[in-house]
């Protein structure tokens, strides 16, 4: 590659003095597709943008040299960087949704490109439009380009993003996190799609913090953290034999290779259990499975929509979860899997079937009877920061859900508190931190934690790792598993994300559309599934290593 | 592609929340804001303690010294009776502040008691209270208080209540849209979840985040109560006579415009500096409160 498309050297970005891209330098080949890989805040974001001229207001950019295609972009005028802009290097944002403007139908949002930089007739632009949203894969393109953002599918509306990204055929395609919002098959699509826009003289930049995604399109994976490239190298040599540390820690982490039992963080982040800390393994000892704590049987419920129309959400879900086991429920967006989870917690009355807990009738109790209960199933949510009150302390939040089952006020509750944050990873440092200045991680814990505090027997899981980086990822699904070994608590676990299911489940639940299309041990559903749907979903997984069988 | 312009989210360190905070804390003050807040201390030192700032008794009567202008003796001249215009008008502080804040206090409980219910209330509930309050709404502040005094009667504490009634509506208003919002908040289902009961989360989580826009409203609107109870004084149907109180002092100016216009333009600047000194002050608190997250 005597002559790359893109040459970065040294380039540093500030934001109000905190240097975010500390002197990172790399070349795009023509005809190549490098992967920028990092965790949240490692800096890989503000390297793309800064190739545009779009940092945001606070930010300076240096850099010794930024060629693109033969042009020193360094001495670009704001009027001239407009002209590069959208027409030779395309930009593909990160969320579809708040991307694309709300109020303008998508055609007229991949027409804009053609018009600022082409000198094409109103009717040849729709034409081209047309062209456009249907070699990107949208169907019946005349009439979707009528259509607004919201009327669209998280996945339509990527690939119409897409669509204006390349309306003006530019060299480079950068691609911040493509497919970071998308479902499991739509993100197989869209990875497809992107795939065959590699050309053989153009180059691509995508950007994103999941390893698997970029194994599938990228040539050479540069891996950020903390505004440096750590490594930088061909795919099949970072993934497979990577250099660095950094850069093993994220592959250990990815939690789609491992089955049940292995761990995935480098250090163990639960402390040792306190001395008197009898409480909690009142129980049961381990992982004898000492019968069916919850058993639902034809669960069904449906929705009265904003139309007028009843739509089934759920429909005849039954499944058993035995004390100390966890029963993983999959699912794309919309297949019913929150809403069941949310029955089984009792906060939404099934319109039939039926919950019952060690053998009793749950689902079917009174306001008050149940409440007795309740501490007996906890929650954590995808979104920790929402579930505590804004205005309470993180013992605050604790002692809450102390306080509930009649734990005196007091210095012992205090301990307590601060036992049940040694059990999670965190110490007595947190009591007085408020959830809004902790990091996601360290959230996700303190909602472990309170979930922890009633000694419930079930803790329902709404996707809790989803929102978190993947080594954090790691380490919360680490704590998950050993709290089960130690307490013996069952988990019912919903993710979309295969690869966490297959990690943590004894038992899986597909869902789709509202009903269970298979079910059985985890061994059994992911190597020889049975349905179709299962089929294509793991065969959605984008993989680390072709071989793997996830 | 407008949404380019935004700044780059995934920047900001741990640090971050607490440095915008301070950042804002530390935020300029406006003079504007600043003369409007030393202005409220003053009116909350003469309505403590009016006589350190009055330089004469307000009910002193001097029948010769009467319609007195602005001179070095009285610094805003004298009324009909002779008395000191200046130390009336300090002395009408107190029960001007006790009307503008005491109606505030009422009509924020009164209106977060109504909110509340409709919040939490059935579709029934909601309905009834709602249609109630959008026909309140639809009837001037001032016209409302006036239907109240006729039906309970004249007098300062009528005043107050009537103020009050008249905007219970704006407050029950915003506290149900806040507890709509609040009881379908994530951390009141994880609170139900753990089993306390309904009447303790509302307590616990609903109430509080629900009132925290209403504190920022209600800043705002002893302004507009102050105004209100002064318009009611002016009729006649509040404080009786003898009493320094602003809006009687303007309406017995009124009668004496052509001879002594003074009379008249002092209780009625007192008036419109307050209002507009508490409106000043209650929005910088809004628009500081708005920078934050919580």
């Amino acid at each position: 590659m005597a002559d790359p498309l893109l040459t970065v050297q040294n380039l540093r970005v500030d934001f109000d003095g905190v240097t975010v891209v500390d002197g990172i330098s790399f070349t795009i080949g023509r005809g190549e597709c490098l992967a920028l890989v990092g965790e949240s805040g490692s800096g890989k974001s503000v390297t793309s943008r800064s190739l545009v001229g779009l940092t945001g207001t606070g930010a300076r950019v240096q850099v010794d040299r930024l060629d693109f295609d033969g042009e020193d972009l360094t001495r670009l005028s704001q009027r001239r960087w407009r002209r590069v802009r959208g027409a030779r290097i395309g930009f593909v944002l990160q969320d579809a949704l708040s991307s694309l403007d709300g109020l303008r139908p998508i055609g007229r949002e991949v027409a804009e490109p053609l018009a600022l930089h082409t000198r094409l007739t109103r009717t040849a632009r729709q034409r081209r439009v047309v062209e456009l949203l249907a070699s990107v894969g949208v169907p019946e393109p005349e009439v979707r380009a009528r259509q607004y953002p919201y009327q669209l599918s998280g996945g339509l509306r990527q690939r119409a993003l897409i669509a204006s990204a390349i309306a003006c055929a530019p060299r480079l395609l950068i691609a911040d996190e493509p497919t970071t919002a998308l479902d499991a098959t739509v993100q197989a699509q869209v990875l497809a799609l992107l795939e065959t826009l590699k050309t053989s003289d153009g180059g691509m930049l995508v950007v994103s913090h999941d390893l698997a995604v970029v194994a599938r399109l990228a040539d050479r994976i540069a891996v950020m953290r903390d505004g440096v490239i750590v490594e930088q190298g061909p795919t099949a040599q970072v993934l497979g034999d990577p250099r660095h540390d950094y850069t093993r820690a994220l592959l250990a982490a990815v939690p789609g290779t491992r089955p049940k039992g292995t761990r995935l963080s480098a250090v163990p982040v639960a402390s040792e259990p306190a001395a008197g800390d009898t409480a909690t393994s009142a129980s049961g000892d381990g992982r004898s499975p000492a019968g069916d704590v919850v058993e639902a049987r034809g669960l069904t419920k449906s929705f009265l929509g904003p139309d007028g129309v009843r739509r089934t959400v759920v429909s005849d879900v039954s499944f058993t979860l035995g004390q100390g086991r966890t029963l993983g429920i999959v699912g794309e967006s919309g297949s019913g899997k929150t809403t069941t989870a949310r029955m089984v917690l009792g906060v939404e009355q099934p319109d039939a079937g039926e919950v019952r807990l060690h053998g009793r009738d749950w689902a079917g109790l009174g306001q008050a009877e149940r409440r007795r209960e309740r501490r007996r199933l906890q929650v954590i949510y995808q979104d920790p920061l929402s579930s505590f009150d804004p205005r309470y302390t993180v013992e605050r939040v604790i002692g809450e859900a102390l306080g509930v089952i009649g734990h005196p006020r007091g210095a012992a509750r205090r301990d307590r508190t601060v036992e049940l944050l040694e059990q999670v990873g965190l110490d007595a440092g947190y009591l007085g931190r408020r959830p809004l200045e902790m990091s996601g991680g360290q959230r996700q814990r303190v909602a472990i934690a309170r979930a922890l505090a009633p000694e419930p027997e079930v803790i329902v899981c709404d996707e809790p790792v989803s929102a978190l980086d993947v080594s954090v990822q790691a380490q919360v699904l680490d704590l998950l598993a050993d709290l089960q070994q130690r307490l013996g608590v069952s988990y019912l676990f919903i993710s979309h994300d295969l690869g966490v299911i297959h990690h943590v489940s004894d038992q899986v639940l597909v869902m789709k559309d509202g009903s269970v299309v298979e079910a059985g041990d985890t061994a059994q559903i992911f190597e020889r599934p049975q349905h179709a749907y299962t089929r294509a979903l793991l065969a959605a997984v984008p993989r680390l290593h072709p071989t793997s069988s996830i | 592609m407008t949404a380019l312009d935004v700044p780059v989210a995934a920047v900001p360190t741990a640090t971050s929340p607490t440095a915008r905070r301070r950042r804002s804390r530390r935020r300029a003050i406006r003079p504007g804001v600043a003369l409007a807040a030393v202005f409220l201390v003053l009116l909350v030192v003469a309505a403590l303690v009016p006589e350190w700032l009055a330089p004469q008794d307000p009910l002193a009567l001097s029948p010769d010294g009467a319609f007195l202008p602005p001179g070095p003796g009285h610094l805003l001249g004298t009324d009909q009776t002779g008395r000191d215009v200046l130390s009336r008008i300090i002395h009408g502080a107190r029960p001007t502040l006790i009307l503008g804040l005491g109606a505030t206090a009422l009509a924020v409980t009164g209106g977060t008691l109504l909110g509340l219910l409709a919040g939490i209330g059935g579709r029934f509930v909601e309905g009834t209270l709602m249609r109630l309050v959008d026909v309140a709404l639809a009837v001037p502040d001032l016209l409302l208080a006036l239907v109240v005094i006729t039906l309970v009667g004249t007098g300062t504490s009528n005043v107050l209540f009537a103020v009050a009634f008249a905007s219970v509506p704006y407050y029950a208003r915003i506290v149900r849209a806040q507890v709509h919002v609040v009881r379908r908040a994530t951390y009141v289902e994880a609170a139900t979840t753990l089993g306390l009961s309904r009447s303790a989360v509302i307590a616990r989580h609903v109430l509080p985040n629900a009132l925290k826009p209403l504190v920022v409203l209600a800043t705002i609107r002893i302004g507009d109560a102050i105004a209100n109870g002064a318009s009611l004084s002016f009729l006649g149907l509040g404080t009786p006579p003898p009493a320094a109180e602003w809006g009687s002092m303007l309406s017995t100016g009124i009668q004496y415009i052509s001879n002594d216009w003074f009379m008249l333009a002092v209780p009625g600047l007192a008036i419109t500096l307050t209002v507009l000194a508490v409106t000043v002050v209650g929005r910088d608190l809004r628009r500081r409160s708005e920078g934050r997250a919580s």
